[in-house]
């Protein structure tokens, strides 16, 4: 079933915190869905469909829809991709509501990893079971290793530079510095990017995104809805979704799975990469977007390291504005989970609401794209493309 | 920079899943076993009960000759008991497994280095596959 005349984002909100050691995980739910709400102009029992992730306590629907007293409720989805199950939510809501399941979906995402001293250089054990453990947790693969496999692999095959990298975090904090809620507001250089400590090589700890406690929501809601609200309406127009892993030994880490949901988003939206006027791309580390800047076509596969040096990411400088609030890398990571902060500033860009030095004029196409787990050995991947309509 | 010249550490016994046994008993023998499907002759890594490629159930383990290639790696350096090199190894079979590189100055680790297999034994009944550079002082 076509997703696309059906569903329209209608509301979004971020937490404006990135420190919470006094908020519980559930209240910082319960502000972002209301902050999310409000801004829709709709209330509380408009809810009829919830969506949640592993952050939600309990990691599934119930415990929260408890706590919000949602009592409308008759469409569920805890799907957990990590960092990008809330593009993925925003897919599977609009699927919900193209097929008559529910009208109004509530997507909510927080968490205080920074409260609760949470790094990327910690091993996580990730549940009871897992076929792969016993084969890998000995080698103490975390967050920052899993990934920096990746950006050695791609220096190694196609001359991807650390200067190059480092460039990613530039253009980011030349956003960030705009942003009053950014936790890193001040510019860097390359050089102090190199400069910052090698935390697993190639990757610095500046090539690597803040960890902050907070949260996001997003609202969908079916045409009808939509059409009687006084918001700009942003249609869902394209989306893709996969999992990629490491292919029982034949891996290849030179690709992430945009590669496979990215072309499937363009293919629903009828459009190309040289149709989006701005892209959030999930930052978790600088090698993170080089790699989907690829893999999405916005350049050929091996050219990202010349793709994104000079600026070329920075809104009013370069050809290709990516993550104009900051990114994971600057802004915001909330619940080491940066799906839903990417989809709310690509929502934000297509409103005419981000910042006014960094607004794409005459924004109305934009893709939000997001990589849950770890690219180094199994990931899930989603690709949204939303359309501001006329 | 320094030369970090690793220290293998002890590592524990891992989580088994049921199955896992033989591979690890193997490895404690010094050996360093792949999963073969005899119904379209692919290898695979980690072992399964079924052939990943083409879901026969005809499969079983084989050694490998414990040479291979570095195919990418990384050397953490911050974090708990840093420094370590973790890395994924393409056995000359043709498999790429998760691994350490250890024995070794971590700052002359290559991509495309020739590296040979070392079972380092755990506290307690196994042994965990590594790997160290082919030739001696490499």
């Amino acid at each position: 079933m076509a997703i696309n005349d059906h569903a329209y984002i209608v509301g979004a909100y971020e937490h404006p915190l990135r420190y919470a050691p006094d908020h519980s995980v559930a209240r910082l739910h319960a502000e972002v869905a209301k902050g999310a709400v409000e801004d829709a102009g709709l209330s509380k029992d408009d809810i009829d469909g919830f969506f949640c992730a592993g952050d939600a306590p309990g990691a599934n629907p119930w415990s929260l829809a408890n706590y919000l007293n949602l009592r409308k409720l008759k469409y569920l989805d805890s799907t957990d991709m990590g960092g990008c199950s809330y593009l993925m939510h925003v897919a599977h809501a609009a699927q919900a509501i193209a097929a008559g399941r529910c009208n109004v979906a509530l997507i909510t995402l927080a968490g205080r990893p920074r409260s609760e001293g949470i790094s990327g250089t910690q091993v996580r054990v990730r549940g009871a079971n897992l076929p792969e453990s016993p084969y890998e947790m000995s080698y103490r693969p975390v967050t920052l290793n899993l990934y920096a496999m990746c950006a050695m692999r791609h220096m190694y095959e196609f001359g991807t530079t650390p200067e190059q990298l480092a460039w990613v975090k530039v253009a980011a904090s030349r956003h960030a510095r705009h942003n009053p809620n950014a936790m890193l507001r001040k510019p860097v250089s390359v050089e102090e990017v190199l400069a910052s400590p090698l935390i697993s090589d190639p990757l610095h700890r500046l090539d690597s995104c803040v960890v902050t406690d907070g949260g996001g929501a997003i609202v969908v809601a079916r045409a009808e809805v939509a059409a009687q609200l006084h918001r700009p309406r942003i249609r869902i127009k394209g989306y893709g979704e996969t999992t990629k892993h490491q292919d029982a030994g034949k891996i290849d880490l030179t690709y992430t799975g945009q590669a496979w949901s990215g072309p499937r988003a363009f293919e629903a939206a009828g459009v190309g990469p040289g149709d989006i006027q701005y892209a959030s791309i999930y930052d978790s580390f600088t090698i993170t977007v080089l790699l989907q800047l690829e893999d999405l076509g916005f350049c050929k596969k091996g050219e990202g390291g010349r793709f994104v040096q000079d600026g070329n990411l920075v809104a009013g400088i370069g050809r290709m504005p990516v993550n104009t609030d900051g990114g994971g890398l600057c802004n915001n990571h909330p619940s080491n989970r940066g799906g839903m902060t990417k989809i709310i500033e690509a929502v934000r860009q297509l409103r005419g609401e981000a910042h006014p030095e960094l607004q794409v004029p005459g924004c109305a196409l934009a893709l939000a794209s997001g990589i849950g787990g770890a690219i180094g050995h199994r990931h899930g991947a989603a690709t949204l493309i939303m359309e501001r309509e006329a | 920079m320094t030369e970090q010249r690793n220290e293998v550490q002890i590592p524990g016994d891992p989580a088994l899943n049921p199955g896992d046994e033989q591979y690890f008993i193997a490895a404690r023998n010094g050996s360093l076993l792949v999963g073969a499907c005899r119904a379209c002759g692919e290898l695979h890594h980690y072992p399964r009960c079924l052939c990943p490629f083409c879901w026969s159930s005809d499969v079983e383990l084989k050694p490998a000759a414990g040479t291979g290639t570095i195919y990418t790696f990384s050397v953490t350096r911050k974090g708990p008991d840093t420094p370590y090199c973790i890395a994924y190894v393409q056995l000359d079979e043709g498999p790429i497994m998760m691994t350490n590189i250890v024995d070794t100055d971590l700052d002359r680790v290559r991509i495309g280095q020739r590296v040979r297999l070392v079972c380092v034994p755990t506290d307690g009944e196994y042994a965990i596959p590594m790997f160290s550079p082919a030739q001696a002082g490499s």
